[in-house]
């Protein structure tokens, strides 16, 4: 008798849970699409060298192989195995899609909490930022990058750089909103320091439209370093990044279309999934766009 | 109104010279002599100190910017250092090909991207709907050159329906151009249609809800006049809007696409200079293009009183 209620309540428990999930996947596709995508990925690009060849690897005898069990994706054109190089290219663009997208965040929460707060300042960075935001970004990122020559820190910053007058646009129009809330003027009279304000009800409130910028400077990002490297003025070329890949893979497209198509698509997938995850917050922080869309 | 657009061209030069301010002081900052740069990689010594003499790098900044951007407001954008030739004169050769292309994506993104937006508002919820929204997002995640080489090879190298890559002038007939252009259009459209297509919907769907659109249906309005009369005039406004916004999309989507298409415009001129190191070409094309976008959002802002006669200024 005590077993099966026992039993019972273990079936209930399982149930709930489940339950529980699925209503998390009703609720919330996009997040959980684009955000398992995402951890899929990254897990993938971080343990690539557990289950993925050496993508340095060259093997004269073994150029332009087509996929077979051995290599998946095939070889490329040095005998590289494409699969492995697709694998590890995943963590340049992850790398450059989330580190540029932390920089956008600090940088435009530094810039628009100064200006949101110091007349003076605000007056010069707004015009300063209307003029950089009329430069096409890419075009300025080649600039940039053909002034200093490729690399990674170039590369993000001539990433990040564009992006910043959008960033700080929003931290400053969410701080301008905030600052004169009764409950702000409050903590202020009551003793707070302006420190103390910004991290405790300026912060929170810049936080969620925040998170939906960074995911879309996240996607523009890595959508930007693969069309740089693709032109070669990204990553050096040696450098097993999606866009270098598609870029040396170009002229044998008749023959070997999937050394063109595998970093191809990753690429698509890695975007799409950070641009779902991305709406998915937006869904989530402002319910009224969920119902426009 | 007359004000309102003095008052909004005042404000269109304040920023195209805070560019001007921005592009002049990247290449002064840059690590590195700005005259070396400007001279090139093959440069003498003699040529050094000839455009350091020219630029007035020993004055102090003020003045050179003045000296840079009175040169340019005089149409001297300077010499590439490859080919020696004026700047202005190799963009003018290389014009027709970008802007055919442009003008066509342009046609066709705002086409079909009002008209999917429409169709899925209409029905939203349905079938149409939900395989726009699917389109939209991956429409917007694939990056344009990924989409070309899809396009080249299952338009191009398996079927040989249309031409792998090239471009054909106007000039020698109108097939041919269309013939060269229709894979880098279809290529280069696929995001722009995504992106109006799901604003479009958007704002047709937030029009839709309005009680005017219900009381055109109880006067027995027909769908067809509901659609285009009622809603798409009073949803014009934020479509407008991501027109004018997405031509600095179309810039980087340029360069690509004529990479991938080995088409002779702005952007392959681009992408040469950066592979032989040509400052001066660059910087020409992003003040120009920067121009360019500043002049397109006053054009689109001052249109919206034509559209729309309830904004006035």
């Amino acid at each position: 008798m005590s077993q099966t209620s026992a039993e019972i309540k273990v079936v209930s428990q399982g149930r709930v849970r489940t339950r529980g999930l699925v209503r998390i996947v009703r609720r919330h596709p996009l997040i959980v699409t684009g955000g398992g995508l995402l951890v899929i990925l990254i897990i993938a690009a971080l343990a690539a060298p557990l289950y993925a060849g050496d993508p340095m690897a060259l093997d004269p005898f073994k150029r332009l192989q087509s996929p077979s069990p051995d290599m998946w994706f095939g070889s490329d054109n040095l005998g590289q195995d494409v699969f492995a190089r697709t694998m590890y290219g995943a963590r340049i663009s992850l790398l450059v899609g989330l580190t540029a997208a932390v920089a956008a965040a600090l940088g435009g929460l530094l810039i628009g909490v100064i200006a949101g707060y110091v007349g003076s300042f605000d007056r010069i960075v707004m015009r300063v930022l209307d003029g950089l935001m009329s430069i096409p970004t890419f075009l300025l990122a080649i600039a940039l990058i053909s002034l200093t020559g490729p690399g990674i820190v170039i590369l993000i910053a001539a990433i990040v750089i564009p992006e910043l007058p959008s960033v700080t646009r929003l931290v400053r129009s969410v701080v301008l909103s905030v600052r004169e809330r009764p409950y702000v003027e409050a903590a202020l009279c009551g003793g707070a320091r302006l420190p103390k304000v910004l991290w405790r009800h300026i912060l929170p409130t810049a936080i969620p439209p925040l998170m939906v910028q960074s995911a879309n400077v996240c996607a523009g990002a890595i959508l930007t370093e693969a069309g740089l490297s693709f032109l070669g003025a990204g990553m050096p070329p040696e450098i097993p990044s999606w866009g270098n890949m598609i870029s040396s893979s170009r002229l044998y497209l008749p023959i070997a279309p999937v050394m063109l198509f595998a970093p191809g698509v990753f690429l698509a997938i890695t975007v799409l999934a950070v641009n779902l995850l991305g709406d998915g917050l937006r869904d989530l922080f402002d319910p009224r766009s969920k119902r426009r869309r | 109104m007359g004000i309102y657009i003095f008052r909004r061209m005042v404000s269109a030069i304040v920023v195209m010279a805070m560019v001007g301010v921005f592009v002049f002081l990247l290449l002064r900052f840059a690590p590195g002599d700005p005259a070396a740069i400007i001279a090139g990689d093959n440069a003498t010594p003699q040529m050094i100190a000839g455009i350091r003499e020219r630029l007035g790098l020993n004055k102090p900044l003020p003045v050179q910017f003045m000296h840079w951007a009175l040169s340019m407001l005089g149409g001297d954008f300077g010499s590439s250092i490859f080919t020696g030739r004026p700047v202005l004169q190799l963009l003018s050769q290389r014009l027709e090909p970008t802007v055919s292309l442009s003008i066509l994506t342009w046609i066709l993104s705002v086409t079909m991207g009002v008209s999917f937006g429409i169709l899925a508002a209409w029905r939203a919820g349905g079938s149409i709907d939900r395989a726009l929204t699917v389109f939209a997002a991956v429409g917007f995640s694939v990056p344009v050159f990924v989409v070309g080489y899809f396009l080249v090879y299952f338009f191009a190298i398996s079927t040989r329906w249309l031409p792998v890559q090239g471009y054909q002038p106007i000039a020698n007939g109108v097939g041919p151009w269309l013939v060269h252009l229709i894979l880098p259009t279809a290529a280069l459209s696929v995001p722009f249609i995504a992106f109006i297509a799901r604003i479009t919907r958007a704002s047709m769907l937030e029009v839709l809800s309005e009680d005017y659109m219900r009381t055109a249906a109880a006067k027995g309005a027909s769908p067809y006049a509901m659609l285009f009369h009622h809603a798409l005039k009073n949803a014009g406004v934020p479509i407008l809007t991501v027109v004018g916004l997405s031509f600095a999309y179309l810039i980087s989507g340029v360069v690509l696409t004529e990479t991938v298409f080995n088409v002779p415009g702005v952007g392959r001129l681009v992408v040469d200079a950066i592979n032989s190191r040509d400052y001066p070409i660059i910087q020409s094309v992003l003040i120009l293009t920067s121009g360019l976008y500043v002049l397109i959002n006053l054009a689109v802002d001052l249109a919206y009183t034509l559209i729309d006669p309830r904004i006035r200024y």
